[in-house]
């Protein structure tokens, strides 16, 4: 190596820039504990850091950040749902993603590329206008159109479908957009590391001590920490966090696997997304092919993925772009889905009182990341469910006032 | 490939069955109050454990129970509901 390089290898006045500290050990206590050190977790804390100027905050990570299902979707954002809960939710948290490269100051890759949900039967396409009428209504850029407009922008697509059930039209979004996922989990790492939060990573939360209903510490693999407010942002880890402090919830885990192909040349500028063939796809600037499919059919707490799989996503995904296949699969894998009845998040306050709850993400949480971020910050920081997120408390299934998102799944239903 | 064994019909493939939930006690709709109808309607337990449930083969029409681990994606054992001495015995 040439020494003028060397030189700054060696030297301490240029050291290696890291996106965040890794404190050495837990504090006795912390004024907020949040578990969970993905999107989700550390989007809460970045704003509490940001928004509320509280930064004695402990983000406890089993594995490392960004490893579990905000580095397991596939990146797809959008704001095209069915109730006028979701949609105002999810279109505020499309509002911060447009921003959030700016904001955290680093490049998320944010790309706007349109999303086409097809439909292939009659009572598809009802849904879909019925999705296009709420969410024109509450102002998001959503609209049906037919088999000809698909072909028109994006002629790849075999509108016949390889013989099978053929398109009849689609839900387009053009607002839809791919994001560098794993840089989303790392901007808001180094945001809120930059204004004191402390992120720990492999320590795995063992218990929570409630006393008279109230959260008075945590429990971890290195010892105990005294706090008032645990905020519990795992996903398919949930229920086993709930159960420390003996919550029931609708939550059951199963799996949702995606994989990507080998690279290829920039043809596919859309996000297509098909319902019937189980089926979503993009195309990475990397050039791969990134895909996913509908949720494996029981329950299982597993990362695992299998061929069963890979099988009937190629399968469908020939039906729809059949020059495809001699395209190679080169990795798989798969995220635990902590899935609610009604395919809406379960956020907010909880009948214990200091624990916060931002769960049931089932398999549309990745796109909520940065609305989640600033809805759980607030409560968290006024002990007060944010208007956004009233709708889907815990309590709803006390109370039997579901939010019946399951039309507006991507795949699944 | 996974095989499960359908009580009847010996091992077959997965792809032959449906899953239909774990195996869960109903209470008396007259007697209990809604919070109580809520949680049965509702609330799951959802952390990994050995649960009993329903399966259905559906090459034969068959339903049954099955016991599964389901952090390990392990069948315990599989047996007819009518073969468990009570529905007691069906419970987790």
């Amino acid at each position: 190596m040439p020494y003028r390089l060397l030189r700054f290898a060696l030297s301490k006045k240029y050291p290696e820039p890291r996106m965040f500290r890794e404190p050495a050990r837990l504090k006795d206590s912390y004024e907020v504990v949040i578990i969970g050190g993905g999107g989700h977790g550390l989007g809460a804390a970045y704003y509490l850091a940001k928004d509320y100027g509280i930064t004695d905050i402990a983000v406890i990570e089993k594995g490392y950040i960004g490893g579990g299902n905000t580095g397991r979707n596939t990146a797809i954002v959008r704001s095209n749902y069915l109730t006028v809960e979701g949609v105002k939710f999810y279109d505020e948290s499309v509002r911060l993603f447009e921003g959030l490269s700016q904001d955290l100051d680093l490049n998320l890759f944010y790309s706007q590329r349109g999303h086409f949900t097809l439909a292939h039967a009659d009572s598809t396409l009802r849904t879909m206008r019925w999705r296009a009428e709420v969410n024109k209504h509450l102002g998001v850029n959503s609209y049906v159109i037919t088999p000809e407009e698909i072909h028109k922008i994006c002629p790849y697509i075999d509108l016949n479908c390889g013989g099978g059930a053929a398109i009849v039209g689609a839900l387009y979004h053009p607002p839809g957009s791919v994001v560098r996922h794993d840089a989303v989990a790392w901007g808001y790492a180094k945001g809120a590391d930059k204004r004191g939060v402390e992120i720990h990573q492999k320590t795995a939360v063992t218990g929570i001590e409630v006393k008279d209903q109230r959260v008075v510490g945590v429990q971890t693999d290195k010892g105990f920490i005294k706090t008032k407010r645990v905020l519990s942002a795992v996903a398919g880890y949930t229920p086993r966090i709930t159960k420390m402090v003996g919550l029931r919830t609708p939550l059951v885990i199963q799996p949702l696997q995606a994989c990507v192909t080998e690279p290829l040349k920039p043809w596919l500028d859309h996000i297509v997304v098909s319902a019937n063939l189980h089926l979503y796809v993009s195309q990475s600037s990397r050039g791969e092919l990134v895909m996913g499919a509908s949720l494996d059919p029981y329950e299982l707490h597993s990362e695992r993925s299998t061929l069963d799989f890979v099988e009937g996503l190629a399968d469908h995904l020939l039906d729809l772009f059949p020059f495809l296949s001699d395209i190679k699969v080169n990795r798989q894998w798969a995220g635990m889905s902590d899935m609610t009845p009604d395919y809406s998040p379960i956020m907010g306050t909880t009948p214990v009182e200091g624990f916060y709850l931002d769960a049931g993400w089932g398999t549309w949480g990745f796109k909520a990341t940065p609305v989640c971020g600033t809805t759980m910050a607030y409560t968290v920081a006024k002990n007060k469910n944010h208007e956004l997120i009233e709708a889907f408390n815990l309590d709803r299934f006390k109370n039997f006032s579901l939010v019946g998102e399951k039309g507006a799944a991507s795949v699944g239903h | 490939m996974k095989l499960l064994r359908c009580p009847i019909n010996g091992l077959r493939p997965l792809s032959e069955f449906i899953f239909g939930g774990e195996v869960r006690d109903m209470p008396d709709a007259t007697a209990c109050n809604d919070a109580q109808w809520a949680d049965y309607v509702f609330n799951r337990q959802g952390e990994p454990g050995v649960r009993k449930e329903w399966w259905y083969h559906t090459a034969s029409g068959t339903w049954f129970i099955a016991e599964r681990d389901n952090l390990k994606d392990e069948f315990v054992r599989t047996y007819l509901y009518s073969r468990a001495a009570s529905p007691a015995e069906a419970k987790p």
